[in-house]
């Protein structure tokens, strides 16, 4: 059976309870004690669960029982939403486990070989980056264990040193994703200039939540902060993994509608290339709408 | 103040948000100060430049010892809260603090791992630095002027405490680290008695770790202790850093358990409660327990260890600090063994009735009816055999006992059939477990010291990674956690390198301080005494033993066995156990018990139901290492002694009473009634035994050995330890042992 305590933070969890004077009173009595343990949870007033109940979800842990466990996971999906694609650890699946064979492409090992050369025979493990880099584009978008496995061999460092790289860069995928992964930047200018309407129109037409896969493995979207693109906000970056490493390209599409970037994705999912960069169409790259309207003159001649 | 400052917490949001308050409130709410003066701003910058005229003496934190280098270049001279030190260079800002008396507040740091820098508890303020620096990462430089309690350096701390506390769970009364916690200790000087973070708090799934490591990783601090003692220390590359930012978390990445000896240790080098003692989760509060300062008996190292008792129970096994044994580590068998202790205990002597069932009876009968027996064997077939984990006060009195009754076959287990008992330097660790560290080459004979000796394989490894020394090893294939060259798995690659045909040989030649280390399980080889003849003529042609170093080891298997062969319990095991009427096993399981004659009377006088006791006819229950006073010799030669933690079980005795008393039954008194008679007899035979916590090196060299004439046989070396985890009667009735075999030994 669980404590009170912690059945009363995970019923909270869950929207259960409500949030009596009597207990609040209770909860602000004890906390003035400086060792009352489970309080926090209690402490939290209602307002910061509902407002953070989107980034919840409790799930009940096949072993039952452990509330520690189930909050754990709720703090963990509160996570998985802020940074990459995947928890901070590896659960077995059939399509990314130890067990599976992982190797470079012969033209892919010509290419590890150029990165190793960059670097001393003995610091072998500098290439880790390109080659999870290179590990990704080869295997569609993602870098399963195995890979990992396979680069921790190549530079010669136990795996978990390849793990620890994987884990820390948002930008390698852990978990599948589709053949393009759309990438809408959420940070503020973009924000501001409406990248969740942006996000909005992505995941409503392509019927997906986000992070998740399309049934058809085309198509998946993620959030990235801050890619250097604020002048033509909001953008989405679209990493192309349907044509290999050979093939691979990660383009920008700027000054974007929910109309605009839906006909993007219809054009990729028809296999052609929408223009990249901006799609104001009296724009161009990142000048005022309808060309300059000062600095009309040559500035180099003037210096 | 108080009072207002509440009430400041509990007014409107905005108050609290926009006001922060009056510089008074926020002093006076600290609970305690690290000094009484430094609570308020203007009394911390009073105390720093004191009177620099007559600072009050410093002693280093802990009594340590600073040695500085004879060249008085090589020191330098800084000044720590005004007060001037000498600290040779190199040392870092904050070994410099701790040699000026200042203990300095840490979590990441720790002086045998590599030094992380990433909690920034050790702030301190610096003259002429624009920002506080974190002391444990920055070298020392000369008339560096630092300052420990400083607003600046106060503030600094307060800030990376709040910063600690915010994703750290408040639950200290649910966590086994509670009362032993760096965290808890440190947010007493530095902590705030209440938090302005109104967020969710991060937390973290758990990791199995194994049957021995508890993980509660929510309240993991990202010190990375437990990574780099992983990495560095036990040599297992598992654990390592996931993610980034407040998502952090320490792990594996993949479903592993810490397969390592050593891996008990992270529990001691956690700072908070992230990585508990499984099998001591939920049994006590620290500050429940008697501390015993001991030595561990389950291998021959001798670990310095501190056993944790309740009343009659040991909790729990910790170690203790000996830079020239055990550092501050012990293996997972002398930390998790203790269970042990409590199972499958001898507590009344018994008698074997006519139906082949023990009974309880009283000592009087029991030792009647060995007397009795002993009266009617002939004196040559009176054979005692000591076990393993006995001391060296019950071997003697064994010994004795033995003689006194006209039989000279008194032996130890585990020292083969001709043990080279003659002098000490062929049976002791001549170079020392610390001495180690001066070798660059290892040559390792039929010994695998991972198993045999988790600390002594510890002492190797730090060997090879501070000073890139070789490593070779001769024996079967096994495990090793640092790089090394496998030369061959028998005798004859050793006569190859005696002889000079070897390519290894040129890696011996060019060696400034070689060692070679030859395993205990020697011993039981026929061949042994040609073996280590080759050995010998392999350490004279290559300069291993040298007037300024001695490099020639041999590393024992058990606790018993080098104060066994101090003490002359040197009979041969095959022969006398063949023909003997009277067997006396003093704790001895190991011993092959097919020998035994079916009409031979077997004594056995141990503390654990163990092997031996399904032959025994008698059974004499003694105390185990924990409940008595007894001497130790470990592989290099230290002498050492155990202290009683807890009481013995039943009825049972000390060991060298038993054997005084039953003498006295059997009409040949043994000539001591006291734990210092016994000890002024083992003075006699071997005065080392009394030397405690000395370590007296052989003085005499081998050269005076006799000429072997044996031949090497060309017999592969054997594993001699095949489970880690159950080696003694103790582990082996261990229930976290057995768990530790069934999980962790690789099939």
């Amino acid at each position: 059976m669980l404590p009170p305590a912690a059945r009363l933070a995970a019923r909270r969890l869950l929207g259960l309870a409500t949030s009596s004077a009597s207990e609040s009173a209770a909860a602000r009595r004890l906390s003035r004690s400086p060792v009352s343990a489970p309080l926090p949870l209690l402490q939290m007033p209602l307002y910061l669960l509902a407002v953070r109940r989107r980034s919840f979800a409790v799930l009940i842990s096949p072993s039952g029982g452990n509330v520690s466990l189930q909050i754990s996971y709720a703090a963990a999906g509160c996570f998985s939403r802020l940074f990459s694609t995947a928890l901070n650890y590896h659960l077995d699946s059939p399509e990314n486990n130890p067990d599976m064979p992982w190797e470079f492409t012969e033209a892919n090992m010509k290419k590890v070989n150029e990165i190793l050369s960059h670097y001393p025979s003995n610091y072998k493990q500098s290439g880790i980056i390109p080659m999870l880099d290179l590990a990704q584009q080869q295997h569609g978008g993602w870098v399963p264990v195995a890979a990992m496995n396979a680069i921790a061999k190549i530079v010669e460092v136990a795996p978990i040193r390849v793990y620890e790289v994987a884990t820390f860069y948002t930008m390698f995928n852990r978990t599948k994703v589709g053949k393009y992964h759309l990438l809408v930047c959420g940070t503020t200018p973009c924000m501001i200039r409406g990248s969740r309407e942006i996000e909005e129109a992505l995941l409503e037409h392509l019927g997906v939540k986000r992070n998740e896969v399309t049934s058809d493995g085309l198509f998946s979207v993620g959030e990235m902060e801050c890619m250097g693109c604020c002048v033509n906000a909001p953008m989405i970056a679209v990493a192309d993994y349907s044509k290999g490493s050979e093939g691979y390209t990660y383009n920008y599409y700027e000054d974007l509608t929910p109309k605009r970037v839906v006909e993007i994705v219809e054009m990729l999912k028809r296999g052609e290339t929408p223009p990249r960069g901006t799609q104001h169409p009296e724009r161009k790259n990142c000048g005022p709408a309808g060309g300059n309207t000062t600095l009309h003159a040559d500035m180099r001649r003037q210096w | 103040m108080a009072f207002f400052a509440r009430a400041i917490r509990h007014s409107s949001p905005y108050l609290r948000s926009r006001a922060p308050p009056p510089p008074a409130v926020a002093a006076s709410c600290r609970w305690i100060s690290p000094t009484a003066a430094a609570g308020s701003p203007e009394a911390g910058a009073a105390v720093a430049p004191a009177d620099p005229e007559t600072p009050p003496p410093r002693e280093p934190v802990g009594g340590a010892r600073v040695e500085l280098p004879s060249n008085p270049e090589d020191a330098l001279e800084v000044f720590v809260d005004g007060h001037a030190v000498r600290i040779p260079k190199g040392f870092t800002v904050l070994q410099a603090c701790e040699v000026a008396g200042v203990d300095i507040p840490r979590f990441c740091y720790h002086s045998r791992l590599s030094i992380a820098g990433n909690c920034r508890m050790c702030l301190v303020e610096v003259e002429k630095s624009p920002k506080p620096v974190a002391s444990c990462a920055m070298p020392a430089l000369p008339g560096m002027k630092i300052k420990t309690n400083t607003p600046v350096a106060k503030k600094a701390r307060e800030g990376v405490m709040e910063f600690l506390l915010m994703n750290h769970p408040l639950d200290c009364p649910i966590c086994d680290q509670g009362g032993e916690c760096d965290l808890q200790d440190q947010s007493m000087a530095f902590g705030a008695d209440r938090g302005r973070f109104t967020e969710m708090k991060r937390s973290v799934v758990d990791k199995n770790l194994g049957p021995l490591v508890k993980t509660v990783m929510t309240r993991c601090i990202q010190c990375t202790r437990c990574v780099r003692f992983a990495s560095e220390v036990a040599g297992v590359q598992d654990l390592g850093m996931l993610g980034r930012g407040s998502g952090e978390e320490i792990g594996t990445y993949v479903e592993k358990l810490m397969t390592s000896e050593l891996s008990g240790n992270v529990i001691d080098i956690c700072p908070v409660g992230a990585l508990t003692s499984k099998p001591f989760a939920f049994k006590a509060r620290n500050w429940e327990l008697k501390g015993t300062e001991t030595i561990d008996v389950t291998d021959a190292v001798g670990s310095n260890i501190r056993v944790d008792s309740r009343g009659p129970e040991v909790m729990r096994i910790v170690p203790r600090l000996n830079e020239d044994i055990n550092e501050e580590w012990i293996s997972d068998k002398t930390r998790f063994c203790y269970d042990g202790l409590k199972r499958q205990r001898l507590n009344d002597p018994m008698i074997r009735g006519t139906d082949g069932r023990f009974k309880a009876v009283t000592w009087r009968d029991a030792l009647a009816v060995v007397a009795e027996v002993l009266q009617q064997v002939k004196p040559e077939e009176i054979t005692g055999v000591a076990g393993k984990l006995s001391d060296a006060e019950s071997m003697m009195a064994l010994k004795d006992f033995v003689n006194k009754m006209g039989s000279d076959k008194v032996l130890c287990e585990g020292n083969g059939p001709s043990p080279p008992a003659d002098l000490r330097s062929n049976y002791l660790m001549n170079t020392s477990i610390a001495g180690l560290e001066k070798a660059d080459v290892f040559l390792l004979v039929g010994t695998q010291p991972r198993v045999e000796a988790a600390m002594v394989n510890a002492r190797i490894r730090k060997t090879v990674r501070a000073t890139q020394a070789k490593v070779a090893y001769i024996g079967p294939p096994t495990d090793f956690n640092y790089d090394h060259e496998h030369l061959g798995t028998g005798p004859q690659t050793l006569v190859e390198i005696a002889e000079g045909r070897h390519p290894f040989c040129s890696t011996l030649q060019s060696a400034k301080n070689p060692v070679i280390i030859a395993g205990a399980g020697l011993f039981d080889r026929e061949d042994q005494d040609a073996l280590f003849s080759t050995i010998e003529t392999v350490a004279k042609k290559f300069n291993v033993v040298r007037p300024d170093w001695n490099g020639l080891n041999v590393l024992l298997l058990h606790a018993a066995q080098a104060a066994a062969l101090d003490l002359g319990l040197v009979a041969n095991p095959t022969e006398s156990i063949k023909s003997t009427k009277f067997l006396y096993l003093m704790g001895a399981d190991d011993v092959d018990l097919d020998k035994v004659p079916d009409d031979a009377f077997v004594v056995y006088q141990g503390h654990h139901g163990d092997k031996a006791v399904y032959r025994a006819n008698v059974i004499l229950p003694s105390s185990a290492f924990s409940e008595k006073e007894g001497t130790y010799e470990n592989t290099e030669g230290c002498t050492q002694w155990t202290i009683p933690a807890v009481p013995t079980v039943g009825d049972a005795r000390d060991d060298w009473k038993i054997l005084r008393a039953l003498s006295e039954v059997a009409g040949a008194q043994l000539p001591y009634d006291s734990l210092s008679g016994v000890r002024d007899r083992i003075s006699m035979v071997a005065p080392n035994l009394v030397h405690v916590d000395e370590r007296e090196p052989c003085t005499i060299s081998s050269e005076v050995k006799p000429p072997v004439k044996q031949q090497v046989s060309s017999t592969p070396f054997k594993t001699v330890v095949e489970n880690f985890y159950m080696t003694d009667a103790i582990t082996r009735a261990s229930k976290i042992m057995a768990q530790c075999s069934a999980t962790l030994l690789k099939k």
